[in-house]
């Protein structure tokens, strides 16, 4: 048929030209960033899933072994140690940093000379190294001559707690800590919400005799609902993931206080070399974080649709 | 939504405090700008303490350092602390470690990045937005979820204890296409057409066109990733065993872990760490902040 010389041939080959034309120049940019991006992350991201049904520890050879690594994970203690903790993490990390982060960004989103520092200065712990961080907050929380404990002593606390050298109360020390880190964060979020919301929604508001609580009710809060959804949501995955910090500032302890899924599955691992296991652990970790993320995005569309 | 790096700042620049329409007596006024600024350095009080702590006990002897009343200001300043860190742990020889995995993780971030951003946005082709799906989707998945099978690669390889195992790890991260597809978006196609017609290559609108106007988001960019990977503590800790190739986050922890009473010096250590990236972050603060609001509000 190619032969036969008609007048959409020559139109066709050129625009199929054309079109291999785009593949190869698309793909030519994308490809060096491509190859690192799927060898290096893709593929390990599917292989979690195959290796979470495989026995394979490190020196024997990998074996199907079906849904075995869950049956084990339902009688290994740690799991649930771990899986109440990071619901412990959550519970404490999303409300109070979500609620840290709304308030500076309320309290720096106004006309004052100098307000630029202060958003700095708010902004700079999140970037701070971890380290620095972790070793600065466990002195400020030491039981004894600790600043924090000095100053519950000067408010009346007479017992204060133990802190990071408690069982009870190491997860709230780690969530201090983690929400005065990250709080600057979000508040770069809120504060970019801020400004989409349009000034004379509130001067309209206090025409109408609206104090700054009632405006702060009926209009921050509704013009805000695109960035608290969304911060919700980074905050959950957030949370749910936490390792470093952990890592670093009690490293699961006191006992196994503070251990978290992402910690089990660390050192069930790479330091124990259960390769097969640790994926299983690693599989629930994830599939809590994709439930709960979609359960919100339906729950915000729900309430969107209203 | 299109949140774009260049259109709202996401941090307003101060405005000079006029007058809105509402003003009423100039007395209240006063009062109430007075408390605001009371309100604000209470806060920045809060959020700063653990600084000061960090650089007061940094110029402390150990046993000052936890002390009953707290002293905020040594008794005598110990420069020494500072001079004399670099003898108690290669300090030296772990800033430069970390300083070079950061600046190579961020030229391959930046270079691979905005040139595969410029083939999403740019050049049309089949597939190409499912592969861009494939690229966000994997933001969402956590990396722990994921850490082990690359340790199982990097072991397999023989790549764990050197620096290839992070570089490769870190450099081709999705974020740094999603960032700078973003910013090539609000860039007009008619813009790459001129060229285009003006007989430029692809390449050559890459090149001369995009690169120079999205020097912003470049910077955004670079600056995210140098911060992220000087502070990385999880990637070094899982594959750098060797002494000599630790870098400053490792050092200090593991100086921590050595020498748990001298405190004094661990916050030098700790003072030390944290330089750096507080003369990045004076230099680049609005990049960030913007590459920030970029990539958080178009989630």
């Amino acid at each position: 048929m190619a032969h036969v010389i008609t007048q959409p041939a020559p139109e066709d080959s050129r625009r199929r030209r054309r079109a291999w034309r785009g593949i190869l120049i698309g793909w030519s940019f994308i490809l060096p960033n491509f190859l690192g991006f799927a060898l290096f992350t893709l593929v390990p991201m599917l292989a979690a899933f195959a290796l979470a049904f495989l026995k394979w520890d490190s020196y024997n050879t990998p074996e199907w072994v079906g849904l075995e690594n869950f049956r084990r994970l339902l009688r290994d203690e740690n799991f649930f140690v771990a899986l109440r903790n990071t619901l412990y993490y959550a519970a404490g990390h999303i409300p109070l940093t979500l609620a840290a982060a709304l308030g500076l960004a309320i309290a720096l989103d106004r006309k004052l000379r100098g307000v630029q520092f202060f958003r700095t200065a708010a902004f700079f712990p999140y970037i701070t190294s971890l380290v620095a961080v972790a070793v600065v907050w466990n002195m400020l929380f030491n039981p004894t001559a600790g600043p924090v404990n000095q100053v519950l002593h000067a408010f009346g606390v007479d017992d204060p707690p133990r802190w990071v050298a408690s069982t009870d109360w190491a997860m709230p020390a780690v969530i201090v800590t983690s929400v005065w880190r990250d709080m600057g964060y979000y508040m770069v979020l809120f504060l970019a919400g801020l400004q989409t919301i349009p000034k004379e929604y509130h001067e309209a508001a206090r025409v109408d005799g609206a104090n700054s609580w009632q405006r702060f009710w009926r209009i921050t809060l509704p013009c805000l609902r695109p960035t608290t959804f969304f911060v919700v949501v980074m905050l959950t995955i957030q949370s749910f993931k936490v390792l470093d910090l952990i890592v670093v500032m009690t490293d699961g302890g006191p006992g196994r206080s503070t251990l978290v899924l992402a910690q089990l599955v660390y050192r069930e691992g790479i330091t124990k070399g259960r390769f097969g296991y640790s994926s299983a652990i690693a599989l629930v970790l994830f599939v809590i974080v994709l439930t709960v993320t979609v359960v919100q995005f339906r729950l915000n569309e729900r309430r969107s649709d209203r | 939504m299109t949140a774009l790096p260049d259109a709202p700042p996401a941090v307003a620049p101060p405005r000079s405090p006029g007058r809105s329409p509402g003003t009423r007596s100039r007395g209240p006024r006063l009062v109430r700008t007075a408390l605001a600024y009371v309100c604000l350095l209470a806060v920045a009080l809060l959020v700063l303490v653990p600084f000061a702590w960090m650089v007061s006990s940094s110029l402390k002897r150990d046993n000052e350092v936890l002390t009953v009343p707290i002293e905020w200001i040594p008794r005598e300043f110990r420069w020494s602390n500072f001079a004399e860190i670099w003898d108690r742990i290669p300090m030296l020889t772990y800033l430069g470690n970390s300083a070079f995995l950061s600046v190579a993780i961020t030229v391959l971030q930046v270079l691979t990045g905005s040139f595969a951003a410029y083939g999403f946005s740019k050049v049309r082709f089949p597939g190409r937005d499912a592969l861009f799906l494939a690229y966000i989707a994997t933001i969402a998945v956590p990396w722990q979820a994921y850490m082990v099978p690359q340790y199982i690669m990097m072991q397999r390889a023989e790549l764990t204890d050197t620096y290839w195992s992070i570089i490769l790890l870190q450099a081709f991260g999705a974020f740094g296409v999603f960032l700078m597809r973003q910013y090539y978006m609000s860039i007009p196609d008619d813009l790459c057409e001129a060229a285009r017609i003006d007989g430029l290559s692809e390449y050559g609108i890459y090149v001369r066109i995009m690169l120079p106007l999205s020097k912003p988001a470049l910077a955004s960019l670079a600056l995210l990733t140098f911060v992220n990977t000087w502070n990385d503590y999880m990637g070094p800790f899982i594959y750098l065993t060797s002494n000599d190739l630790w870098t400053v986050q490792l050092g200090l922890r593991s100086f921590v872990g050595q020498y748990d009473a001298e405190y004094a010096m661990i916050m030098t250590g700790a003072v030390l760490s944290v330089l750096p990236i507080l003369v990045v972050f004076l230099f680049g603060q609005r990049y960030f902040i913007r590459g920030i609001a970029t990539s958080g509000l178009k989630g």
